[in-house]
């Protein structure tokens, strides 16, 4: 047992970004010198971190895996741990346990075309994967963005976006289901730009965080365009407490998403993907 | 080959001074408000000598009789995992320093050893499955493993069954094959003693008992067979993952839900259930918090809850996670389905809910069974 996996170790909030009036993104560092230099990450996995006085929530990890020592959470206020959270300052102290889980399928983007897509916040836990596939722009072949928002107003990193964009081979679709003014991007489902894509969908993988029937509508779309049932990919999200396989809130049938995911491959969990209840 | 020894019931005293001698704690079975319970006990006087119980969906009733005899009765709600895996233990403490600085430090669990006496082959098997769920992962926990390597388990042969039992059908009892330090047969006169390990073997050899007749050994073995053969209830055999999750829609899973309260009494009774909650007590001076782990149901909301919503917001599927989770998933988890036939579950529901009914309404036309 890695035991300051089980305890909380000691994190300082660096800096904080309000990056929309109900999302801000904490960058944290682990104050013992040896944890800060021991930690690594893999694009994809989550953190447990605890706020004195408050509880403990998951929170995955945003950031390049190639900086590991600048540890970045985007976090929407949305219980009462999370407004605790919304109130943390620079040079605050917090408890951090990890990293858990399983993380994306990086060596399987060698010589594929990358297709992303996120719902909502969905998007945190594949900046990282992003940030790599950048990183690597000559092994892999074209990328491909699609995010989807609620509500124009929620959608947060713009400038990121925009980078992304100039990239070259690379395509950033944007959705809103609802939208606002200043809005440049389609209005509807993110599902909907799939006849967008320009990809090679035969020699694609794809990464997709969200809302779960989100999910499921695009990899129907994407089986249609004859992707691999391997080369889909869920982050997947429930109720971890331990965040190490033995408290079971999280468990999904026979999965334990804390320790088997949070991301799994469409053909370990279509027989259980839109059944209410489990 | 296994000694037989024979230990005369006027001597049953010496074995408690034996295991305390040895520094263990002392638990066994003892007759409190009308349930069977383990608990500290102190001399034979205290084990529930002469009761009888009779079990039914829902109901438990505990009666005072003359027989000598100290376990002739199938079980109680508890088992052992509260012995183990505690129903309330405080897993680490975050101190504040005054610049603002968190120290965190590790509970660590400062139990004495423990003896528990008379537990039976249905709590073996469920034990073994949770060493499995809190040990043979990668990650180990401390808390379980620490009482875990100083239990000491002196198991009891069952020759009463309940009618809620069934554990034959699972293949888990009524008679004991492994997971004990000691082994007994109780009989009128006294109890047929066998060592499942080496320190077992040395609180056996520190009794200096004679060895157990060829007559005495046949009569234990009948009784334990006619255990086996009384048993009514059964649960269908094999891994029943694939045709539990084939039947996810079923009507039955709606039609228990209108009879399930979803107290989750089932999952604290049950030996196996390993469901738990963190969350954190602060100090009311402020000066600390302390983060504790308690046992959980999947039969509450909370157990679901995810960002403002609740995955299982009704009663059907919490005890359809339930069941698939223990009868189903548990064979793709730990290699065994999650049931070993003890029946507490179908005992101490207040509606007397029946799991070997359940499951088969469910598969009802299933070929193999």
């Amino acid at each position: 047992m890695t035991f300051e996996r089980r305890i909380p170790m000691q994190a300082e909030v660096v800096n904080r970004v309000e990056e929309s009036p109900t999302i801000f993104t904490l960058s944290l560092r682990l104050v013992d010198e040896q944890q800060h230099n021991n930690y690594r990450f893999a694009p994809g996995q989550f953190n447990m971190l605890y706020q004195y006085g408050v509880g403990e929530i998951p929170i995955s990890i945003v950031g390049d895996p190639s900086e590991p020592y600048l540890l970045q959470h985007t976090i929407r206020t949305v219980g009462r741990v999370t407004r605790g959270f919304a109130k943390l300052k620079v040079g605050d102290r917090i408890g951090l346990r990890g990293p858990f889980g399983r993380g994306w399928p990086l060596d399987a983007v060698q010589g594929r075309d990358v297709l992303i897509v996120t719902g909502g916040l969905g998007c945190a836990p594949v900046v990282p994967v992003i940030n790599h596939v950048l990183h690597r722009r000559g092994q892999v072949g074209r990328i491909a963005i699609l995010q989807g928002v609620k509500h124009s107003e929620d959608f947060i990193w713009r400038e990121r976006y925009e980078q992304w964009d100039a990239e070259p081979d690379t395509q950033i679709l944007l959705a809103a289901d609802v939208s606002g003014p200043n809005w440049k991007g389609f209005t509807g489902r993110v599902t909907a730009l799939f006849d967008k894509l320009d990809i090679d969908f035969a020699n694609s993988i794809t990464m997709m965080c969200g809302p779960e029937l989100m999910m499921i509508s695009a990899a129907r779309l994407l089986l249609e365009r004859g992707v691999s049932p391997a080369m889909i990919w869920f982050s997947m999200e429930r109720n971890m407490q331990c965040a190490v396989g033995h408290c079971g809130h999280c468990q999904y049938a026979e999965k334990f998403i804390c320790r088997d995911g949070p991301v799994f491959p469409y053909h370990e969990i279509r027989h259980l993907l839109g059944v209410r209840g489990f | 080959m296994t000694q037989h020894a024979f230990l005369p019931r006027h001597k049953f005293d010496d074995l408690l001074a034996q295991l305390r001698q040895s520094g263990y704690r002392t638990l066994g079975p003892v007759l409190r408000d009308g349930a069977i319970v383990y608990t500290d006990i102190a001399a034979v006087e205290d084990l529930p000598a002469g009761v009888t119980v009779n079990a039914q969906p829902g109901a438990f009733r505990a009666t005072p009789g003359d027989s000598p005899r100290l376990f002739a009765w199938a079980n109680g709600p508890q088992a052992l995992k509260p012995v183990v895996f505690k129903p309330v233990e405080t897993l680490w403490q975050a101190q504040p320093g005054a610049g603002g600085e968190l120290e965190f430090s590790a509970a660590v669990p400062i139990d004495e050893p423990v003896a528990v006496l008379g537990a039976r082959a249905c709590d073996l098997a469920a034990l073994k499955l949770q060493d499995r769920h809190f040990l043979n992962g990668e990650y180990r926990d401390p808390c379980y493993m620490q009482r875990r390597r100083q239990l000491f388990l002196v198991a009891v042969n069952c020759t009463h069954p309940a009618s809620t039992c069934f554990c034959a059908s699972t293949g888990d009892g009524p008679g004991a094959s492994r997971g004990y330090d000691l082994l007994l047969d109780e009989l009128d006169d006294g109890f047929i003693v066998a060592a499942g390990s080496d320190r077992g073997a040395q609180i056996a050899a520190a009794l200096c008992l004679q060895d157990a007749t060829d007559a005495q050994r046949r009569e234990a073995d009948e009784a334990v067979q006619r255990a086996a053969a009384q048993q009514t209830r059964s649960i269908p055999p094999g891994d029943l993952h694939d045709p539990l999750l084939a039947r996810r829609d079923h009507g039955r899973w709606l039609e228990v839900a209108e009879r399930c309260l979803a107290c989750g009494n089932c999952t604290q009774v049950c030996p196996t259930c390993f469901c738990n909650s963190e969350h954190d007590e602060n100090f009311l001076d402020r000066d600390g918090s302390v983060h504790v782990r308690q046992w959980d149901s999947c039969f509450t909301a909370g157990h679901s809850y995810i960002h403002g919503m609740v995955i299982r917001s009704e009663t059907r599927h919490r005890y359809r996670q339930w069941l698939t989770h223990k009868l189903g998933s548990w064979h793709r988890q730990y290699g065994r389905s999650g049931c070993v036939g003890c029946g507490r579950c179908i005992v101490w529901c207040p509606v007397g809910i029946d799991i070997t009914e359940e499951v088969r309404a469910v598969l009802e036309n299933i070929d193999d069974f």
